[in-house]
C-alpha cells in the first residue's frame, strides 16, 4: 500500500428493496473483503431461511433482532481497502423511524451514497437522504441510479432521475453531486465499467470513491485547537514540561505562531509542537499533538487555542439545527449538559423556532414539540460561552450534543447555524 | 511540508490517541484490558504515544484464565516492567475456587465464558469505571455496531438496542455509580491495518505470532496446540508442524495455521492474501451464529 493512501468515510442509506445491501456486498466482494468463512456462514443461513442463492443482506445485518426481522436498525460499520484508499462505510437504515441513525452515520462522512431505483425515480426517501446529507454537510454526494438493468440501461431513464433530483436539491446545500447509473446486482459501473451503457462517459462508483479530492474536506484555514488534557510528566527529565494535549480541529498551527487562549483571552506564542516521535514544525487537522507555549498560562480542558488573528465567536446564545435522538421528547426549559469539542456546560433550550418536515422540507412554527427523529431550529442558552464557528464552515467546532442529566443519555445533536 | 492531509494509518492513529485522551479526561479510574494479543499491545503502544512524555496513566488489567500460553505471560511481565505501569490480574482459577463460576464439562469445555465473571468482579473490586479494549468493528458482526464509548449497566451488561448515539467526535462517557464503560480506540482498524501499523512502528509482539515448530493436533479445522490441558480424542494424534497463531486466546481453543511467516512483513503479506477471517480459528465464536453478541451482552470483552 502506498504511503500517502487516504482514508475515506462514506455513508449509505437505504431500505431493503433499493439494493443497498447488494451494493455494499458487491463493493466488499469485488474488493475481496468478504472472507470465505463469512460467506459460508451467510450461505448456511440463507439456506436455513429458504432463500434462493446467497442473501448478501445477511452480511450487513449483525444483531440478532436485525437478522430475525431482516432489517437494519443500527449503524453498522464496514471496512474495505483497495490499492488506492481505505474505506469506512457507515451503513445506516433508510426508514424515517431511523433518522437519528442516518444523522449519526452522516456526521463523520466525507461522502454520501444515495441510491435511487431507476424504475421509481426520486421518492420521499431520496429527498430525506439528500436533506440529511445537506444538513450534516457531507462534502460529496454520489447519487447511484440503481437497477438500470430493469429499465433496459436507458439513458433517458437516467436523465429523468437526474432532472428530478436537481429540481428538488436546488434548495439544499450540497457542494458536489455526481450521478452514476449502476446495476448493483450485475455489477455494472460498481467496480467495473458497464458494457451495457456506452452513453455514460463518467467513472464507475469505486473509481470515483478512489479518486475524488477529499483533502479539502476538513477546514484547513481556521486554526482551532481544543485542549483535551494537560500533560505534566512526573519525571526529572521533563520536570517543567506543560503540554496541552489535543487534536487540531481545523486549520494549521506552526511553531512561533501568536495564539490566543479562549475564553480567557491570554496571548502567547507556540514554543513547540510535540509528538511521541519528536518535535514537529507544524500541525494540521486532524493531527493529535501536544503544544507548549512560551508563557505560563492557566489552561485546562475545554479551553481552545486559536491564532490571534482568526478567532471563533464566544457565545452563550446559540442557534442550532437540532436533531432529537431520544425516546423521551424534549422537555421545555429543562437543563441539559451541552458538549462542544472538549468543552462542557449546562444549557437550556430557550425556544423552538420551527420544525422541519424532512419529507417536504416544509417548516412548521405551530408544532414545536421535539420527539425522536425530529429536526428543529432552536435557540440554546448556555451557562458559559462556547467558542463556536458555523457548522457550514467547521464541522468540529460547529457541532454540539445534548446530554440529559437525569439519564446521562445523549438526547440531541446540533449544528450551529 | 507540502501536503496537508494524513495517510490512513496516521489518521487512524490520531483518532485512537484522541479517544485515549478523552478516556483520561472523562473517567476516574480507567484501565487497559490487556490480553497479550496484538490488538491490546497496539492499544498500549498508542496510549504511550498519547500521553508522552508522561507515563501511561492507566493500569493494565489482565484476565488470567490459567490456560495461557507461557509466552504471553512472559511478554506481559516484560512490558509492564518497561512501561512502569501497574498490573491488575483477575484470576479465573480464583473465581472457580471461590465457587463464583463452575468449570465447563465435556469435550469442548473452555474457560472462555468463565472470564466474564472474573472480568466483571475485577472491574467492580478495583472500582474501574472504564475498561479500554482492543476490540475492532471488522472482527465480528456484533462488533460492527459497537460504539467507541460503549455503556455497561451496573450488571456489566451491554444493551445493543439501546446504545447511545455517537456523532462526530463528541464522546459521552457520563455514567452512574457502579456502571462502567468499555472504550475501543481502534474500532475503525482492520486486521490488516493493525499489522501494517505494527510493521511501521516496529512494535514488539509475542513470538507466538511468528512461524515456529510446535506440537499440535488437528481439530475443528485448525491446529490446536498440545498442552497439559489437551485431552486427545480417538483418532487424533499429536504431530509437529511449523505454525503460527493469528489471534491469541486460551491455549485450549486457539488454533494455529501452517505458515512460514517469521517476520512482521511476511505476516502482513500472508494476512493480505488470506481468505478466512482471523476469528475463523476460534472455536469460541463457532458455537452459534450470535455467540459473540450473546457473550458481549453479558459483559464479555
Amino acid at each position: 500500500m502506498l504511503d500517502n493512501n487516504q482514508l475515506l468515510r462514506f455513508t449509505t442509506a437505504g431500505s431493503v428493496d433499493d439494493g443497498k445491501s447488494t451494493l455494499i456486498g458487491r463493493l466488499l466482494y469485488d474488493s475481496k473483503s468478504i472472507f470465505e468463512d463469512q460467506l459460508e456462514a451467510i450461505e448456511s443461513t440463507s439456506k436455513k431461511k429458504g432463500h434462493e442463492g446467497v442473501d448478501l443482506a445477511l452480511f450487513t445485518d449483525g444483531l440478532r433482532d436485525e437478522r430475525e426481522q431482516g432489517i437494519t436498525i443500527d449503524v453498522a460499520y464496514r471496512y474495505f481497502t483497495t490499492p488506492k484508499r481505505k474505506f469506512i462505510i457507515a451503513d445506516t437504515p433508510g426508514h424515517i423511524q431511523y433518522t437519528r441513525n442516518m444523522v449519526t452515520g452522516a456526521s463523520t462522512a466525507n461522502a454520501a451514497i444515495i441510491l435511487v431505483d431507476a424504475r421509481h425515480g426520486v421518492i420521499e426517501q431520496t429527498k430525506r437522504h439528500a436533506f440529511i446529507a445537506s444538513l450534516l454537510q457531507i462534502p460529496h454526494v454520489i447519487v447511484c441510479i440503481n437497477k438500470m438493468d430493469l429499465v433496459d440501461f436507458s439513458e433517458e431513464a437516467y436523465n429523468k432521475v437526474i432532472g428530478q433530483f436537481e429540481e428538488f436539491s436546488s434548495k439544499l446545500l450540497v457542494k458536489d453531486v455526481r450521478f452514476i447509473p449502476i446495476s448493483a446486482l450485475l455489477g455494472d459501473n460498481v467496480v467495473n465499467r458497464s458494457e451495457n451503457m456506452d452513453w455514460y462517459q463518467g467513472a464507475p462508483l469505486l473509481h470515483t470513491l478512489e479518486t475524488m479530492h477529499i483533502s479539502s474536506d476538513i477546514n484547513k484555514v481556521d486554526a482551532r485547537f481544543p485542549v483535551q488534557t494537560v500533560l505534566r510528566p512526573q519525571s526529572e527529565e521533563f520536570r517543567d514540561y506543560r503540554g496541552y494535549a489535543g487534536r487540531v480541529a481545523s486549520g494549521v498551527l506552526r511553531k512561533g505562531d501568536e495564539v490566543t487562549v479562549m475564553p480567557s483571552g491570554f496571548v502567547s506564542k507556540i514554543k513547540s509542537i510535540d509528538s511521541f516521535s519528536g518535535e514537529v514544525e507544524e500541525a494540521f487537522a486532524p493531527m493529535s499533538v501536544s503544544i507548549t507555549l512560551e508563557d505560563d498560562i492557566d489552561i485546562s480542558r475545554g479551553d481552545m487555542i486559536v491564532r490571534s488573528n482568526n478567532k471563533p465567536e464566544a457565545q452563550q446564545d446559540i442557534e442550532v439545527m437540532l436533531c432529537w435522538l431520544n425516546n423521551s421528547p424534549a422537555k421545555p426549559r429543562a437543563k441539559y449538559t451541552i458538549k462542544h469539542t472538549s468543552n462542557e456546560q449546562k444549557a437550556m433550550i430557550n425556544e423552538v423556532l420551527y420544525k422541519i418536515d424532512i419529507n417536504t422540507l416544509n417548516r412548521s412554527t405551530e408544532d414545536t414539540e421535539m420527539s425522536m427523529n425530529d429536526i428543529c431550529k432552536v435557540r440554546i442558552r448556555t451557562t458559559k460561552p462556547l467558542m463556536i464557528d458555523p457548522y457550514r464552515e467547521n464541522r468540529t467546532t460547529g457541532s454540539i450534543i445534548l446530554v440529559d442529566d437525569a439519564t446521562n443519555e445523549t438526547v440531541a445533536a446540533g449544528m450551529v447555524v | 511540508m507540502s501536503k496537508y492531509y494524513l495517510n490512513y494509518l496516521d489518521e487512524l492513529e490520531s483518532e485512537a490517541i484522541f479517544v485515549l485522551r478523552e478516556v483520561w479526561a472523562q473517567f476516574q479510574n480507567p484501565v487497559i484490558l490487556f490480553s497479550g494479543g496484538k490488538d491490546s499491545i497496539v492499544v498500549t503502544h498508542l496510549a504511550r504515544k498519547a500521553f508522552y512524555p508522561s507515563k501511561i496513566p492507566f493500569a493494565l488489567m489482565h484476565v488470567d484464565t490459567g490456560h495461557n500460553f507461557p509466552e504471553t505471560i512472559k511478554f506481559r511481565d516484560d512490558l509492564i516492567e518497561e512501561l512502569g505501569v501497574r498490573l491488575i490480574v483477575g484470576s479465573v482459577q480464583e473465581s472457580i475456587d471461590q465457587g463464583r463460576v463452575a468449570e465447563e464439562k465435556g469435550k469442548n469445555a473452555t474457560r472462555n465464558a468463565l472470564q466474564i465473571t472474573t472480568l466483571l468482579d475485577a472491574i467492580e473490586s478495583n472500582k474501574v469505571d472504564c475498561a479500554i479494549g482492543g476490540g475492532r468493528r471488522d472482527e465480528e458482526k456484533a462488533r460492527a455496531k459497537e460504539r467507541f464509548f460503549s455503556h455497561r449497566d451496573d450488571f456489566g451488561q451491554w444493551d445493543p438496542k439501546n446504545q447511545r448515539p455517537e456523532l462526530w467526535n463528541l464522546f459521552n462517557g457520563k455514567h452512574f455509580e457502579g456502571e462502567h464503560f468499555r472504550v475501543f480506540p481502534i474500532s475503525n482498524w482492520t486486521e490488516m491495518d493493525v499489522w501494517n501499523y505494527i510493521n511501521r512502528e516496529n512494535i514488539e509482539i509475542p513470538s507466538l505470532y511468528f512461524a515456529h515448530e510446535r506440537e499440535v493436533v488437528w481439530r475443528s479445522n485448525s491446529w490446536i496446540p498440545n498442552s497439559e490441558f489437551l485431552k486427545l480424542d480417538e483418532g487424533e494424534e499429536v504431530v509437529t508442524k511449523k505454525i503460527r497463531f493469528r489471534t491469541l486466546g486460551d491455549i485450549t481453543i486457539t488454533g494455529g495455521i501452517e505458515s512460514d511467516a517469521d517476520t512482521v512483513e511476511k505476516i502482513a503479506q500472508e494476512v493480505s492474501a488470506m481468505r478466512q477471517t482471523e476469528r475463523g480459528n476460534r472455536s469460541d465464536d463457532k458455537r452459534s451464529e450470535t455467540a459473540m453478541e450473546d457473550r458481549k451482552k453479558q459483559g464479555y470483552f
